[in-house]
């Protein structure tokens, strides 16, 4: 039960994000590290999920499940909304590894992080269920990541 | 004018006595005429990456990839274009076996010419014949597309593709580049990554011809066409353990739980992670083997 209110949350909470057009974007800076800092918290929540899935960490379900609700979150925050400012890619802002092309194909995207909020959804019923059914969410969630890096952020090293 | 004169009298010279020299060479009729099988070359293909270059950009990895070509490789010898080498008389339907192989393993065209080395074949010709035969029955069975081949944009003297043969003479090596008495999982490894996902075609920095440079063996090298340097993966570069790296290939993520994007990222869900996790492994302990170049 507090799993559907969460995802109804989380929902609410997208639904309210694409709606926010009017809403002020953050500035280029404080944008620059709200992802970043979004990133991290991938990052983190990933670690646990991903940790059980290659068999590093013995599988816990509890702590899949929370770790699985901390990347819906994230995935779903309000912040998507306001957190690509133009004149935040790379080259404009320092530290910055978000390509141009992001601006120049908004809509694509927001599909991608549509994509990425699914797979987050479908992770987030999947991970407190067991090993096998949070290793199979975890593919589509890589994906979802990769899918988004391959175009839009420069490359890493 | 003179001096330009001068020179193509001096070139004809030379190329007179390197004709013999500089003739492409074919694979033995033995080799050329071996039957695939296809349903082994799905493996194969995945292995040796083949739709990383020539699936159009940005299509969707598949089980079946409509290898279209168009793709561009902007290098400093010129533009290079993926031809289509899927199954139709735009792309590779026409051809024999033999020739498809003979393109692959020595990087001789369909007319005998020599071909350009973005076509990884200083990696393919290291690779067992009768898995080629096996990737080209494979590749008979993709979607067709009848989608016109772009010429390649290279400029003089690369154009003259005869000098490609004194290039082979060269570059063109099929001895290991990791040797020495290796445990059957690192000869396995050795045998993927040096003949087949050829990892080093943009981990390894290429000298002022464009030859891999093996004495700084998967040491990282700029990007062949793009901005940023392609990262080092020897041991002296990249401090990931050899199930970090088999994890990688598999997934995309790194022991940091980031995820790949990028080229690799193309490696990864055309190529890597479509194979068997022996293979991974295997990959990842010859990684772990190779010489450390870079200064970490």
């Amino acid at each position: 039960m507090a799993r559907f209110t969460l995802a109804l949350l989380a929902g609410a909470a997208l639904a309210a994000g694409t709606l926010a057009v009017a809403q002020d974007m953050m500035a280029p800076e404080v944008a620059r590290d709200a992802r970043q800092g979004h990133m991290k918290a991938f990052g983190e929540a990933l670690r646990t999920l991903g940790g059980m899935a290659q068999g590093q960490v013995a599988y816990d379900a509890a702590a899949a499940r929370e770790a699985a609700d901390a990347l819906l979150a994230n995935a779903a925050s309000p912040d998507w909304a306001v957190m690509w400012p133009q004149g935040s890619a790379q080259g404009e802002i320092a530290d910055s590894a978000a390509l141009p092309a992001i601006w120049e194909n908004m809509a694509d995207f927001q599909a991608k992080h549509q994509a990425l909020v699914d797979a987050a959804t479908a992770m987030q019923a999947a991970a407190g269920t067991d090993l096998a059914s949070l290793q199979a969410a975890l593919g589509p969630v890589g994906a979802s990541c990769a899918g988004c890096h391959q175009v839009y952020r420069a490359p890493q090293g | 004018m003179r001096r330009l004169l001068g020179a193509a009298a001096l070139a004809l010279l030379g190329a007179a006595a390197a004709w013999a020299l500089t003739a492409p060479d074919p694979l033995p009729a033995a080799q050329a005429s071996l039957a695939g099988d296809a349903a082994r070359g799905a493996t194969l293909f995945a292995a040796a990456g083949c739709a990383s270059c020539h699936a159009a950009e940005g299509a969707a990895p598949s089980d079946a990839p409509v290898l279209s070509g168009g793709r561009a490789f902007v290098t400093a010898f010129g533009t290079f274009r993926a031809p289509n080498i899927s199954p139709s008389p735009q792309g590779i339907g026409d051809w024999s076996d033999a020739e498809v192989m003979n393109a692959v393993m020595r990087g001789v065209g369909r007319e005998g010419q020599h071909l350009y080395p973005a076509l990884p074949y200083t990696s393919y010709v290291k690779a067992e014949p009768q898995d080629v035969a096996d990737i080209v029955a494979f590749l008979r069975t993709l979607p067709p597309s009848d989608a016109a081949n772009v010429p390649n944009d290279v400029g003089f003297p690369f154009s003259i593709r005869r000098a490609l043969g004194a290039w082979k003479l060269l570059f063109l090596r099929d001895e290991w580049v990791l040797q020495g008495d290796l445990d059957p999982q690192v000869e396995r490894g050795r045998y993927l990554a040096e003949a087949m996902v050829h990892c080093a075609q943009c981990h390894t920095p290429r000298n002022a011809l464009g030859g891999l440079r093996t004495d700084a063996w998967l040491s990282g090298a700029p990007n062949p066409s793009g901005e940023g340097r392609i990262p080092g993966i020897d041991p002296g570069s990249l401090d990931w353990t050899a199930a970090d790296i088999a994890t990688y290939l598999a997934t995309g993520f790194t022991p940091d739980f980031d995820v790949a994007g990028g080229t690799m990222a193309e490696v990864i869900a055309n190529s890597t992670s479509r194979l068997p996790a022996e293979d991974r492994a295997a990959i990842a302990a010859y990684v772990k083997a190779v010489p450390a170049v870079g200064g970490g």
